[in-house]
């Protein structure tokens, strides 16, 4: 593994954090984990770009002081990552949510459920093709 | 007077007046806890009803809940949901009947009188165990789970507490243990008779659900636990018949500990046991509406393993005062 | 004897071993802090297994985001963690600060450090009186505790409504500065008040974590092991209780507290009691921080930008920023993703109290059902922050 380019709780043009490919996810944050002591679980969040989804796992060490941004890309259509929850339990929510709003399925989740919208939904609302036009013809 | 009414006569009066006395009492009682809580927490409490101070509070709330829809659930056992409530009341209200409030002045005056009104205050567990499981509710069912275990295992070191005013006395007529107390309160009595008394009231608090081990009722956990599928007058007679049962066991204590219609006699003697039954009432009020509450485990154990020995050393240590005076 | 009709939906089956009792803690309940479900598999009264189900009071915020301009978002949040609605807005302007290079007065810096700590203050209070409420239940000590809490808080409440014009949700934050201008009598008013709460303080230790009966519900219940916090990822002082000394305030500082540091409070049992006296010495630390912040106000102005007619017309660059503050539950961050728009292209929040209810399928199961009330108001969850 390269030595990873570390752009903490920061802003710039481009997005913050390191870029893998999603074949080597789990073995990344594996090795985060404990050769670099990032033990602690941040977050999971997507964006939905043109060209797919990007996922976005953020883990943070505390000696010394310091967030990590672990980014994957995979494609829009049968849009599927690897699960961490194995890796950070923390991951489990966050990744049921993502799978809730956006589609994207996770790999040997132990719990592929939705979690914030009703189980029988149909749809992810966070996708921007999701149709937001009501009976009453109101739109934000 | 008694000579104008014969014997059953005198004895329907005598019963109707105090059940009317025992009511009211009960009636008000809950207006004085409403008023106690707002005070101890920075309020007023019942105010406009009966302006003011709201003193006709308790009749709203009992009007309140005669017109309210009456339900039952549709899987509810219904002979047991109907009888908890009752189940609860009666012998609440029928424990009154054998606290003297003269000498030798009692509806009823047994020579066991003592034995049956203990008999009688534990017979509400039946109502709210009936309740519980008719209910068809698991809130409920852990309620009345919760409430066996607690309710028997603290019958133990109550009886035995009690016991020790019986020794003195020599007898199980409650109107003699009043007659012991001429001289010294039971309560008085040097460590033996304060070690029996607040034995006995952390068994009153938890056979009448009241913080700290109101478990029962956890309100918290188990939303309104036994009574939570009940509404308008049933709901109403488990809340008077709870209120009388503490009510009743608080006139229990302050018969055989505080000498009941004993008292300097610028007040006769029925209005002292009133004085002194409130005065406990407003006590066990007092650490209702301070303390947090017992978790089941650690009050079981506080009674097994604290209680009961305590219990069983002050009863010994009271027989042998007894023996040896 | 009657049974129940069938109905139409679906009935949820739910796997037990036999033996166990499901016990749907649901929606509707006292003490679940809001509608959250756990659904209990009970044997006897010990927790065999709990599962959270969330999603009751989710009201799409993070799609609401992407069709709001920026200068129109910031009240939006407040609703989110709705005890202490400042500290929403406070991580939102922040991370669009940072994404558009937006410098902030030191006033309103300030301002806003002031507005964030009282409504910790606030929350705690909160806390504390649900937590009597929880522990003690509506008809005896606990509602004792609450009433005094919530009397204190009636204070913090009245500064605010006199400030800002509304009690709670004060839309105090611009993105840019802040609203409000605390004048002097404002300021004697602010540290009038830290002194009276400090004073009542020692009543309400007494009440909760001086009582024996309290300590004895609360030692040893729902502990999280520090590899458990960190995997899970708990935040705030249930994450300090557990010996992990972060917060944020102190870690990334942000607006005041980059010059004046508050106290990082720790303790390693990480069982609700040592939970509760987190949030209880915080309340001291922050009394003594608003202190310092009300006689330190610097003068300046407020608003750094120009009066805003159209708040459609800000435009940030293209990119992506990611901001924290450290709110009464903890870290609560804003993750904006920009396309130089008018309007955030993706917005996420991370909320702590969504991070913090994860915990529970792993500490509640083997305790008992008094416990996972106990727990759940050490945890301190706001459903509106879970759900978003």
């Amino acid at each position: 593994m390269s030595a990873p380019d570390l752009t903490r709780f920061g802003a710039s043009p481009a997005p913050i954090g390191i870029a893998i490919a999603p074949g080597v996810l789990l073995e990344a944050l594996r090795h985060v984990r404990d050769a670099h002591g990032y033990r602690y679980y941040v977050l999971a969040t997507a964006i939905e770009r043109e060209t797919g989804f990007e996922i976005v796992h953020a883990v943070r060490r505390h000696d010394p002081e310091d967030t990590l941004f672990v980014r994957v890309h995979v494609g829009k259509d049968a849009p599927e990552v690897d699960s961490a929850a194995f890796v950070y339990a923390g991951a489990e929510w966050h990744e049921r949510e993502i799978f809730d709003l956006f589609g994207v399925r996770f790999r040997g989740h132990p719990d592929p459920r939705r979690i914030l919208m009703p189980d029988e939904y149909p749809g992810h609302p966070l996708r921007k093709d999701f149709a937001m036009d009501t009976p009453w013809g109101y739109r934000p | 007077m008694t000579a104008l009414l014969s014997g059953w006569t005198w004895a329907f009066v005598f019963s109707a007046a105090t059940l009317g006395v025992a009511m009211t009492f009960v009636a008000y009682m809950t207006w004085l806890e409403r008023k106690v809580a707002a005070r101890m927490q920075n309020r007023i409490g019942p105010y406009e009803v009966g302006w003011p101070h709201g003193w006709l509070q308790p009749l709203a709330d009992v009007l309140k809940l005669l017109v309210k829809e009456d339900t039952t659930p549709r899987a509810a056992d219904r002979l047991l949901f109907n009888a908890g409530p009752i189940l609860v009341v009666a012998p609440a209200l029928v424990g009154f009947a054998f606290l003297p409030i003269a000498k030798g002045l009692a509806v009823v005056d047994h020579p066991y009188s003592f034995l049956f009104f203990i008999a009688f205050a534990s017979l509400t567990l039946f109502g709210i165990f009936a309740a519980g499981w008719s209910s068809n509710n698991k809130y409920a069912l852990l309620s009345a789970l919760r409430m066996v275990a607690m309710a028997v295992s603290y019958e133990v070191p109550m009886i035995l507490s009690l016991l020790i005013p019986a020794v003195w006395a020599g007898t199980f007529q409650l109107t003699g243990i009043v007659e012991a107390q001429r001289g010294l309160w039971f309560v008085l009595y040097p460590v033996v008779g304060q070690v029996a008394f607040l034995v006995f009231l952390l068994c009153a608090l938890a056979e009448g659900n009241k913080s700290p081990l109101d478990i029962l009722e956890a309100e918290s956990e188990l939303i309104a636990a036994y009574n939570v599928e009940y509404s308008g007058i049933k709901f109403a007679l488990f809340y008077a018949g709870e209120y009388a049962h503490t009510l009743a066991i608080c006139g229990l204590a302050a018969t055989v500990f505080f000498g009941g219609y004993l008292g300097p006699s610028f007040l006769p003697g029925p209005i002292w046991l009133i004085v002194k039954s409130a005065a406990l009432f407003v006590a066990i009020l007092w650490i209702r509406w301070s303390l947090m509450r017992l978790r089941i485990d650690q009050a079981i154990r506080l009674n097994w393993t604290i209680l009961l020995p305590v219990a069983l050393v002050d009863l010994l240590f009271a027989a042998w005062w007894c023996v040896g005076a | 004897m009657g049974v129940p009709a069938v109905s139409a939906a679906p009935i949820e089956v739910v796997e037990r071993e036999f033996g166990e009792l499901a016990l749907n803690m649901g929606p509707q309940h006292p003490s679940t802090h809001g509608v959250l479900r756990l659904v209990l598999h009970l044997s006897g009264e010990t927790v065999v297994k709990a599962m959270p189900v969330i999603g009751y009071l989710h009201r799409g915020v993070e799609k609401l985001s992407e069709h709001l301009a920026y200068d129109q978002l910031a009240p939006v949040y407040e609703r989110d963690d709705y005890l202490s609605p400042t500290s929403n807005s406070n991580a939102y302007v922040l991370a669009v600060e940072k994404l558009g290079g937006i410098e902030v007065p030191r006033r309103a810096q300030w301002v806003r450090a002031l507005a964030c700590e009282w409504q910790r203050i606030a929350s705690h209070l909160v806390w504390l009186g649900t937590l009597g409420l929880d522990l003690g239940g509506a008809l005896g000590g606990g509602t004792t505790l609450y009433m005094y809490c919530f009397r204190e808080r009636e204070k913090i409440l009245d500064w605010l409504e006199a400030l800002t014009g509304t009690r709670f949700h004060t839309n105090v934050n611009m993105v840019g500065g802040v609203r409000y201008d605390p004048d002097a009598a404002s300021r004697a008013e602010s540290t009038a008040m830290a002194s009276e709460i400090e004073a009542a303080l020692p009543e309400l230790w007494s009440m909760s974590g001086g009582n024996p009966i309290f300590q004895e519900r609360t030692r040893g219940v729902g502990v999280i092991s520090k590899d458990l916090a960190l995997g899970v990822g708990v935040t705030g002082p249930t994450l300090r209780a557990s010996g992990v000394a972060y917060d944020v305030r102190a870690a990334s500082p942000y607006d005041a507290y980059r010059e004046l540091p508050p106290k990082v409070v720790t303790r390693t049992a990480g069982d609700a009691e040592a939970r509760f006296q987190v949030r209880f010495e915080e309340i001291g630390v922050s009394l003594a921080l608003v202190r310092t912040i009300t006689e330190g106000l610097p003068a300046g102005p407020i608003f750094s930008r120009k009066p805003i007619k159209n708040p459609k017309a800000t435009k940030l660059p293209a990119g992506e920023a990611y901001a924290a503050v450290e709110s009464p539950r903890g870290e609560l961050g804003f993750h904006i993703v920009s396309d130089g728009g008018p309007k955030p292209y993706r917005l996420k929040i991370n909320a702590p109290s969504f991070k913090n209810l994860q915990v529970i399928p792993h500490v509640v199961p083997g305790g008992l059902l008094a416990d996972v009330v106990a727990t759940l108001g050490s945890l301190d969850p706001v459903m509106g922050d879970v759900d978003r």
